[in-house]
């Protein structure tokens, strides 16, 4: 019987030619349009994507509830954008009202992130830390949390998607070869890449970000040295949610229905793939991680025909990266990382 | 000190990019022609919408009595991504039974939700407990085709009648199964009346279909792209739960199309004609009855007043009676699917107050049912299909989907 | 000292009070049943024997059983529960292999699940074109191909370390269920339907294994659970599991002492990878159809998380978290809205009273352990009466 049937196994192997093709024309007439998409998702990712690489860095710990954290601070942005009417359509206000409006919306985002942060590092951290657990350990009370805080949202809001905040209409600014770059893709590329830098700054040069990077390289030797390593881990916590809540208000300016109660999920593990692309633990890494796995999915889309690519693309890209660079693009950690 | 300068950072920036938004504001996105754009043709609505005379309510004529354990059951989402579908539906079925033991003081039927959270892997489990429990006589489920292929089986074995309110993949009546009913036109129906509509009535030259990876919008997607043929400029797909859909709407721009038709759910259709509208996409957009939701408008906000709808159903949620019923009961409007499983379980409490108050009687009650209901006739082939069903069209108007006739068999 | 050298340590009487500290201190440490497993240790082998027939015997009997209180019923069908939560304590089984005893974090296992179950499905169900073969012969065929996508993978990834691994394994799990919808012949969220299952009929002609009769499926799994435990606990006596537990516990270290440490790394993928497809394809037999929809990341996860719950590197404590993990949403199924609230809240509460897991796995010797135990205390009195040495974990092995 064996002999019959392994010849007729190895006829019957899915081969089938038509499921991969490679549309040049199509990648070339779209390269501008998905590179200058691919950045402005690639700035949101590397926003999310430092709050890993910092607490990463620190505790050296995957937190995966993260993407609650971000979540959260889109409740943010749509709750206080709902109660100054915005709505589905683009509101017509003066320009300064909507300026102060979004910065009102990036300051609840901010403390909502940044509080839910907390509570994630005291319910499910802080704990096990005390109690000396396992690494592992870590990792399933991150899981639980983000389960428990993806289901209370979803008790409370139900499972659809909140109605969409529109916040400005995207304008045209200039084009590149004949590709338009709109205001909304402006308005998040240099507000992300200014946070970034803000917090590569912080991170090199106040004393809290000393601190940080001592508790990075060596919590023990940090304590002795007079850090307070339990603060420095809250504020490391606080940080990423500050720069999670700012996230949320350019993801709900760019997704303007896209908050969900599951909807941090899956951005979340790409931007969790993208710190490690760029290098886990270090900030510079996180952005050029970010920008990378944008820009990577986007020309994989267009590249290889549909949607359902892009992840596969990126995460490929990513393997392979891994494999020649074995700790990232930049590699290096936050402690090592110089002052 | 830090947050202070994040903040003053963010808003340096936001100032900037602003002060650019806000002197372009009134010119809209131009460089990329989009044919179609305002020669958009304008079917208007039909007025009076045509609630059959007829139609079998689940109140009945008040006089049922059956025994207290008669219960019914929904098995499909709850929970899961697609638990709105299902909440759509069971919220449909709570409303008939409501009515129909409000009205009948000597049948009170009992009702009975299992979650399936939608997941083929997840139903086995809640059926194998449906079809245990000798009470249960009648099943309204399940609600996604995945789910019924690897349920349909058990219903069978165990002779339980169950009627799908959504499932539309055609292969699933042909697996041989008698007890398995659908409540709705199958997708080889609904591809090609949405083809013919996108041509003739919209008269559009170049359409470009877009469909998601669901089995619905793969099913739907087939059927429309091969009767739509060399009206198809494009195609592309994207997956359930995707957010971001820049570079299909650049493909759609670069192919120059004038309609685009999404094979697939609201969840992703809406941010989808929202997102297609700001890049300055001037065509129709048009979507099959899973996009056909108030959610949809909710979700795409003003994008949404480019878009039509094709539906085998007759547009029974625009009934104002079943309307404020149901808004009462769900707090919410009637959404896809909630007529589809008020007529389904209808048809079921019918039968319960005719006395058919077995599994054997109910199903065969079911086999050779020939009534109105709120949304259609229901009269099925031997197979579980519905005899063809009329397709309607829909639009949205005012930030309302409002029906403009049938558009095909 | 790498433990593949074998016990070198001769307490004196400072060290020997030293372990008998930490124990003590271990047990105060742990919560819920103290001592258990320092009483079962302790016992004879005839009577360890003797309980875990009962046991064994009392697995077998739950779906007659179906005890009031723990049952997911009205919900959940209760023999098919139990089948879906042996197939999730035979998948930690497998998992424990890689996570638990070689310490390679593996986040994309539902890959190897999915392969199984694919395997499993294009070869027995009407839905594929290609040509079928009885049921039960999928399964080795399963594990083939689960096993040679594992060291396919494995090689070119297993050089990376500890979380950049876990990243890589998360993307190789997103790209074989995206492919699974992106390729035809695998058929997407269509699925397969009627997937094989083994022969036979009952006395009114019906086959035996449906996927609505979930004891003949559970009794299944769980035989081959047994069979698969007795093998990894040869496995972990064996040379090959003492490597693999120094790889955990210090690679550099095990690599210095001579343990070919990548060799022995590829294995547990391979081995790990076999089980993960034979359990993917017991769950398509169960299920009857297999579509894309399962072998998301979210389930990936999952599986590491019955692992950790059970207790690292315990194959009975494996076997425990895989259940509860599939247990707990099923049983809440009746309050379908607060299930996932349950599940999250339980996981979080589990981990901070238990952070080494149900079942904590202790390091302890593997090989001759028991009769290097009756030495020891014969030679001295005063080693605890537990019976245990106690290796420091972590850090022991790399410095002697």
């Amino acid at each position: 019987m064996i002999s019959e049937v392994i010849p007729s196994l190895l006829h019957s192997v899915p081969v089938d030619d038509t499921w991969i093709t490679f549309d040049v024309n199509s990648f070339t007439q779209n390269f501008w349009s998905s590179t200058f998409d691919g950045l402005t998702f690639g700035a949101i990712y590397a926003l999310v994507a430092l709050g890993y690489t910092l607490v990463y860095g620190v505790l050296n710990l995957i937190n995966f509830a993260h993407s609650e954290v971000f979540i959260t601070g889109c409740y943010g942005v749509f709750f206080t954008l709902s109660a100054l009417n915005f709505g589905p359509s683009a509101p017509r206000l003066a320009f300064w009202a909507i300026v102060g409006n979004l910065v009102l919306a990036l300051i609840v985002a901010i403390i909502a992130s940044a509080l839910m942060a907390v509570i994630v590092e005291r319910v499910a951290y802080k704990p096990l830390r005390q109690r000396k657990a396992p690494r592992l350990a870590f990792l399933i009370t991150a899981i639980g949390v983000s389960f428990a805080i993806q289901y209370t949202i979803y008790w409370w809001r139900g499972p659809s998607p909140e109605a969409a905040l529109t916040m400005f209409r995207p304008a045209a600014i200039f084009d590149v070869f004949g590709t338009i770059v709109d205001s909304q893709q402006v308005v998040i590329v240099i507000a992300a890449i200014i946070l970034m830098i803000a917090t590569d700054q912080f991170i090199r040069r106040s004393r809290t970000g000393r601190g940080i990077r001592a508790v990075a390289q060596d919590p023990d030797t940090a304590t002795l040295m007079g850090v307070n390593k339990e603060k420095i881990i809250v504020t490391t916590f606080i940080i990423g949610g500050i720069l999670a809540g700012a996230a949320a208000l350019f993801y709900v300016m760019k997704i303007p229905s896209g908050v969900q109660y599951n909807g941090g999920f899956i951005l979340g593990v790409k931007a969790f793939a993208a710190a490690v692309l760029g290098g886990i633990g270090n900030v510079r890494g996180a952005l050029l991680g970010g920008l990378l796995i944008g820009l990577i999915g986007n020309y994989g889309q267009v590249l290889l025909g549909s949607s359902q690519w892009t992840d596969v693309v990126a995460f490929v890209v990513l393997v392979l990266v891994l494999i020649v660079r074995p700790e990232g693009v930049l590699g290096s950690s936050l402690g090592k990382s110089k002052a | 000190m830090y947050r202070k300068k994040v903040i003053s950072a963010m808003a340096a920036a936001a100032t900037l990019g602003m002060l650019v938004a806000g002197c372009a504001n009134q010119t809209a996105p131009s460089g990329t022609e989009t044919s179609g754009a305002s020669g958009r043709i304008n079917i208007p609505s039909i007025s009076k919408v045509d609630v059959p005379a007829a139609a079998v309510l689940p109140a009945g004529d008040g006089k049922g009595t059956c025994p207290s354990t008669t219960t019914l059951a929904y098995a499909g989402a709850e929970t899961g991504p697609n638990a709105q579908l299902g909440i759509n539906i069971f919220n449909g079925i709570q409303l008939a039974i409501n009515q129909h033991n409000a009205a009948n003081p000597g049948c009170q039927v009992q009702f009975k939700k299992f979650d399936t959270e939608g997941d083929p892997n997840k139903a086995t489990g809640p059926v194998t407990q449906i079809v245990s429990e000798p009470d249960i006589i009648g099943v309204v489920g399940l609600p996604f085709s995945g789910e019924s292929k690897a349920t349909g089986n058990i219903f069978e074995q165990k002779g339980l009648v169950h009627i799908t309110p959504s499932a539309t993949n055609p292969s699933l009546t042909k697996n041989g199964w008698t007890t398995f009913f659908r409540a709705l036109g199958n997708d080889a129906v609904q591809g090609p009346a949405a083809a013919k509509f996108l041509t003739d009535k919209l008269q559009a030259k170049k359409v470009y279909l877009v469909q998601d990876d669901s089995d619905y919008g793969i099913g739907l997607g087939t059927t429309t792209s091969q009767a739509l043929g060399s009206a198809m400029v494009g195609s592309d797909k994207v997956v359930t739960g995707q957010k971001d859909f820049s570079a299909v709407i650049s493909k759609i721009m670069n192919a120059k199309a004038d309609t685009v038709y999404y094979a697939g759910y609201y969840a992703e259709g809406a941010p989808f004609d929202q997102q297609l509208v700001a890049k300055g996409f001037t065509g129709s957009f048009v979507g099959p009855d899973g996009v056909k939701d108030d959610q949809f408008i909710k979700l795409a906000g003003d994008a949404s007043s480019n878009s039509y709808f094709t539906c085998p159903c007759i547009p029974g949620e625009l009934i104002p009676s079943f309307e404020t019923e149901y808004k009462k009961l769900a707090n919410a409007e009637p959404g896809t699917y909630s007529i589809e499983g008020y007529d389904a379980v209808t048809v079921l409490l019918s039968g319960i107050d005719k006395g058919k108050q077995s599994r054997a009687d109910l199903l065969s009650w079911v086999k050779s049912y020939d009534a109105d209901g709120l949304s259609k006739h229901y009269k099925w082939d031997s197979t579980g299909e519905l005899a063809t069903p009329d397709v309607y069209g829909y639009k949205v108007e005012n930030g309302k989907i409002v029906p403009i006739g049938v558009i095909g068999k | 000292m790498s433990t593949t050298d074998g016990p070198t340590l001769i307490p004196d009487d400072a060290s020997a009070q030293e372990i008998a500290d930490r124990e003590a201190k271990m047990r105060r440490r742990k919560g819920w049943f103290p001592g258990l497993s320092d009483r079962w240790n302790a016992l004879p082998r005839q009577t360890q024997w003797l309980i875990l027939i009962v046991v064994v015997v009392l697995a077998y009997l739950l779906p007659i059983l179906n005890p009031p209180l723990i049952t997911t019923e009205p919900g959940n069908n209760w023999q098919i529960a139990l089948a879906q939560m042996s197939v999730y304590a035979l998948v930690a089984v497998g998992l424990n292999v890689v996570v638990g005893y070689a310490g390679l974090l593996d986040l994309g296992y539902v890959a190897f699940f999915a392969l199984g179950s694919y395997t499993a499905a294009m070869f027995t169900s009407p839905d594929s074109p290609y040509v079928h073969i009885p049921y039960l012969w999928t399964l080795p065929l399963a594990m083939a191909v689960a096993m040679f996508f594992g060291v396919v993978l494995g090689v070119p990834t297993l050089r990376l370390r500890g979380d950049y691994l876990a990243i890589v394994t998360l993307g190789f799990g997103e790209i074989v269920r995206i492919l699974a919808t992106i390729i035809p012949a695998m058929k997407g969220q269509v699925g397969f339907q009627n997937v094989g299952h083994p022969p036979g009929t009952d006395s009114s002609g019906q086959p035996i294994f449906l996927n609505s009769s979930g004891t003949p499926w559970y009794w299944l799994t769980l035989t081959i659970i047994i069979v698969v435990l007795l093998a990894a606990g040869n496995l972990e006596r064996s040379r090959v599991g003492r490597a693999w537990i120094a790889i955990r516990e210090d690679e550099d270290a095990a690599e210095i002492m001579g343990v070919p440490t990548f060799k022995y790394k590829v294995w547990a993928f391979a081995i790990g990878a076999s089980v993960g497809g034979l359990s993917g394809a017991l769950f398509a037999g169960q299920v009857g159809f297999v579509n894309n929809q399962k072998f998301d990341i979210a389930t990936s996860i999952l599986f590491v998380a019955a692992v950790v719950m059970g207790g690292t590197g315990n194959k009975v404590g494996a076997v425990l978290g895989g259940s509860l993990v599939a247990y707990i949403p099923l049983r809440f199924t009746a309050i379908a809205e607060f299930k996932y609230l349950i599940f999250g809240a339980a996981l979080v509460i589990i981990m901070i009273f238990r952070p080494g897991g149900l079942l904590p796995a202790r390091q302890s010797l593997l090989a001759y352990g028991r009769l290097a135990y009756n030495k020891l205390k014969g030679a001295m009195g005063d080693i605890p009466a537990s019976g245990k040495v106690v290796l420091e974990p972590g850090k022991g092995s790399g410095n002697e």
